[in-house]
């Protein structure tokens, strides 16, 4: 028995402790957001955040989240519902094609800028390269992640010039 | 390997045949009739195959292609909304159903061809066999780039134009006012002298009555005002929350999960088969032998071996005891069989040049030769590619001894519903095929392996059943881009212009014209000579232009420099009397800044090539340092005719080149023991974010016919990169991938030698 909270949710489940997380989430607790793409931390197609930190779900035993606080992309949005700021810049780009690699797009993404907020181009691309993409939009997601880092900062700013 | 023809009816000329679809006509009542009760709810009206309009007003476009994400089914509803005069706000679209009703004579003949006559040649090959029928008419089969330039351009639009001429003519009749009187504009009917106005929604039931105009009257480009116009793709949104729906999301009651595995070397068979093991573990419900799946024809004729599932109540279950079974294949006799075996077999048959067939022929090539002062020779290879769809395949099936019903994404809904009849045993009728987004397709998802193996263990385990491949099966059970040799010789004279161009490669399939160069050299021999092996084949984003845009815009920069010429003005001077060709290659070399001087240790490199329609030129700017390749930009310009979605159109094109520019750099399957080598994007990987170019893409709307998006990105861009390297290194890379190339100079290559000199 495995209890650790999902998308604000606690849950418990009852499975072969070295089951991956993602097939967990997938089959028994109807999430399916999260993808499927290799089962060998090579894709990021997988990607959820554990505590806050970007992780890939094909490797992680559930064992392992005992107790942790697990965010899916259905857990990307507000509580309010509404859209977390990369997923509105994912939009507005136009970032998907097939869209499959994009929910591990966009939680690698959510994490570097959760402890990253202006990150550089070098920074991108080493948050991002575990995150295949084989329609190849690797421009638009950079561009959409610079929307929002731009936007955080102008923000930011504002608040400076406010306070 | 029987003849593979994706394309076979299209290339006879069926919908290429001019005046051919010149009217789309409805038969009055008769969509509602055979077809309606497969795609209209409470309050909608059918009022063409492929519209139908609800009491609130919103009118949906029911469109025949899937959706892998080239945004085609939002181009192809902007098409159908601009005849239509709708307004973009009250336009849905839904994929149309894998019935047999949506492609069967009477829909075909009565409502899209109503009034036409088929040539004689013709009428057999389609009274013969619908679903060649459908493949003609576009109507199911996405690819080829076909979605917009075939069924939107020949008929979704003439399907909005004609239904707004029935909108007006049932107003006319109830309004008691002549017909060119009415307007129509944002889904609605207007007789301004009257001051009336109506929704569409008013009459939609009396227009499903009227018996249209077999030429509906289109609109000319200059009246666009939906087409041209870059609309927010509807699929987006629930493909950024999780919530879009893939074939894999899907879940039935009571559903148990399957991993398979299927003879590493093809057309193998199982000899021995020992699951003890793997039945003792929790979880595990049923092991099954499939015998060797075949298929031809319209599916791209396949065979593949036998292969053996574990069904279990869950998939990682089902993985871990698939990977303790004991399994023993027979190699068929191809143990030896290895990437080196089978180009030595290539380099055999090209030299040989038994029974070469020839695609052009034009002047005296051994006189020209003679009369050469430089000749050029030089060999090119590419290996087998893989498609690695993100996605991969995987279905989910329910079937009991009289119906069949399967969750899949695919690229030929109706094909693999057949497929699914023909080898089930089952009629057309009893198969019902649910086709959902594909995570990527790129010609991998038209084989219908997948689908057939995951209706065979749900037969035999009598429950739902979801099969997934790992991604180890995915990369070893492929249809794979072939591998291909190519030769070449030229011969330039005194004044180092081209004069002859000759070439032999292995094995054609399509599109016919893709070896064929665009530029006036006046004498040319170009043929192929066949050379089969065991590795199945299939269709590989833009198909043969793959390997010959690499092969041929490489082979022309070859003769540009042994001429001592600028390659890009050496292929402009040979394309004076093809001014489309000639205005891409002039943009793309402007808008690259073709000429600017670059620093030591980096390179420019060009391409050109046409293929399924459209033009695109590309230039590529690399940095070669130790050895190793950096494509730091890649400029493009499209010539498509018209560009309906230009923001789609270079999302299209900038995903073309850089699948093209992963299989480039990285791609290589290789045989060993008759078997492929590689399993995971460990060894067999894609170009990802750290290095990803910077692109640009521009468009150029030429009026011309329109071609498609979807492929002609990916065939420039190898050649493009090869050229740059030569720039940047003044090496030549004639075998792909780059990274097996050694680039490095001759210092680094000895760095001590080169540490004395210093
Ligand atoms: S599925 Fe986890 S990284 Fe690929
Ligand atoms: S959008 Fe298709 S794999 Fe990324």
């Amino acid at each position: 028995m495995t209890t650790f909270t999902l998308n604000g949710e606690v849950r418990t489940v009852n499975t072969d402790p070295e089951t991956p997380a993602l097939w967990v989430i997938r089959e028994q607790l109807d999430l399916t957001g999260t993808k499927f793409g290799c089962g060998m931390a090579q894709c990021g197609a997988c990607t959820i955040h554990v505590n806050g930190r970007a992780q890939r779900s094909c490797i992680t035993p559930v064992s392992s989240l005992e107790g942790a606080s697990v965010t899916t992309i259905e857990g990307l949005k507000g509580a309010d519902g509404t859209l977390h700021a990369l997923q509105q810049a994912w939009i507005d780009q136009q970032v998907p094609q097939c869209g499959y690699c994009q929910s591990g797009q966009l939680m690698s993404a959510a994490a570097l800028l959760a402890e990253n907020p202006s990150p550089s181009d070098s920074d991108i691309d080493n948050a991002m390269r575990g995150n295949v993409c084989r329609c190849g939009m690797y421009g638009r997601i950079r561009s959409a992640i610079k929307q929002v880092a731009d936007a955080s900062f102008y923000d930011a700013m504002e608040g400076n010039q406010n306070g | 390997m029987g003849k593979w023809t994706r394309r076979g009816v299209l290339s006879a000329g069926v919908v290429g045949g001019t005046g051919l679809v010149i009217g789309i006509a409805v038969r009055p009542g008769n969509p509602t009739e055979t077809a309606g009760h497969l795609v209209t709810g409470k309050g909608e009206n059918l009022l063409h195959i492929y519209l139908k309009i609800d009491d609130q007003n919103r009118a949906t476009a029911i469109l025949p292609h899937s959706e892998m994400g080239q945004g085609a089914q939002t181009a192809l509803t902007q098409m159908l909304a601009e005849e239509l005069d709708a307004d973009w706000d009250l336009m849905r679209f839904e994929e149309a159903p894998a019935d047999g009703a949506y492609a069967n004579m009477a829909l075909g003949r009565g409502y899209l061809f109503a009034g036409v006559n088929f040539p004689d040649a013709v009428v057999p090959t389609v009274d013969g066999l619908v679903l060649k029928l459908a493949d003609a008419l576009g109507m199911q089969i996405t690819g080829g780039s076909m979605s917009i330039r075939s069924t939107g351009q020949y008929f979704i639009r003439a399907a909005g134009a004609a239904v707004r001429e029935m909108l007006v003519n049932a107003a006319s009749k109830a309004w008691g006012v002549p017909q060119d009187e009415i307007r129509t504009a944002n889904s609605r009917l207007y007789h301004d002298t009257s001051g009336r106005s109506a929704p569409y929604s008013e009459f939609a039931a009396a227009a499903a009555r009227v018996t249209p105009s077999s030429t509906p009257k289109l609109k000319k480009a200059g009246q666009f005002t939906v087409m041209g116009q870059s609309k927010p793709r509807h699929d987006i949104p629930s493909k950024v929350d999780g919530t879009a729906m893939f074939a894999m999301d899907v879940k039935r009651p009571g559903m148990v999960y399957a991993a398979i595995r299927r003879t590493p070397v093809a057309g193998g068979t199982l000899l021995r088969l020992d699951d003890s093991k793997a039945r003792a573990m929790s979880g595990v419900i049923d092991v099954i032998k499939i015998d060797a799946l075949k298929a031809s024809g319209m599916l791209g004729a396949y065979s593949a071996g036998d292969s053996v599932a574990v069904v279990a109540d869950s998939y990682w279950r089902a993985e871990k005891a698939l990977a303790v079974l004991e399994l023993e294949w027979s190699t068929k006799g191809k143990e030896q069989v290895s990437s080196a075996s089978i180009f030595e077999q290539f380099d055999r048959d090209i030299t040989a040049g038994v029974n070469r067939l020839v695609d052009v022929a034009s002047g005296d090539a051994d006189a020209a030769f003679d009369s050469a002062t430089t000749l050029l020779t030089a060999d090119y290879r590419v290996p087998y590619l893989a498609h690695t769809c993100m996605e991969p395949p995987n279905a989910t099936a329910e079937v009991t001894a009289d119906r069949a019903e399967i969750w899949i994404g695919c690229q030929n809904p109706l094909g693999f519903r057949q497929h699914l009849a023909a080898n089930l045993g089952l009629d057309l009728e009893q198969v019902t095929l649910h086709n959902y987004f594909m995570g990527g397709g790129f010609g991998r998802k038209s084989n219908a392996d997948y689908a057939l193996q995951t209706a065979i263990i749900a037969r035999r385990v009598g429950r739902p059943v979801q099969m997934v491949y790992s991604r180890a099966e995915d990369i070893k059970q492929d249809f794979y881009r072939p591998a291909v040799q190519s030769r070449f010789k030229a011969g330039l004279d005194a004044d180092g212009k081209l004069i002859a161009w000759q070439n032999t490669y292995v094995d054609k399939h399509e599109p016919a014209e893709a070896p064929l160069i665009p530029y006036a050299v006046p004498t040319q021999d170009i043929g192929h000579v066949a050379s089969p092996t065991h590795v199945p084949f299939g269709a590989w984003r833009s198909v043969d232009h793959s390997q010959h845009g690499f092969f041929t815009e490489s082979f022309i920069d070859e003769a540009a420099h042994a001429a001592g010429r600028d390659p890009y003005e050496f292929r402009a001077e040979m394309l004076k009397d093809k001014p489309r060709l000639l205005a891409v290659l002039n943009r793309v070399a402007q808008e690259a800044n073709w000429g600017r001087p670059m620093e030591e240790g980096r390179g420019r490199g060009i391409s050109l090539q046409e293929s399924f329609g459209s033009i695109v030129g590309q230039v590529v700017e690399v940095t070669v340092s130790g050895g190793k390749t950096w494509v730091d930009r890649v400029v493009a310009v499209i010539d498509a005719g018209y560009a309906v979605s230009p923001d789609g159109m270079k999302a299209q094109i900038e995903s073309g080149i850089i699948y093209g520019l992963s299989a480039a750099m990285y791609g290589e399957i290789t045989i060993e023991q008759g078997a492929v080598a590689q399993s995971s994007f460990a060894d067999y990987d894609a170009i990802r974010m750290h290095d990803a170019p910077v692109m640009e893409t521009h468009i150029i709307n030429s009026g011309a016919a329109m071609g498609g998006a979807g492929e002609p990105g990916t065939p420039g861009v190898a050649p493009a990169l090869a050229n740059a390297i030569f720039d940047a290194t003044g090496k030549r890379v004639r075998t792909l991938p780059v990274i097996k190339a050694d680039l490095r100079s001759d210092a680094e290559a000895s760095p001590s030698v080169a540490a004395v000199g210093a």
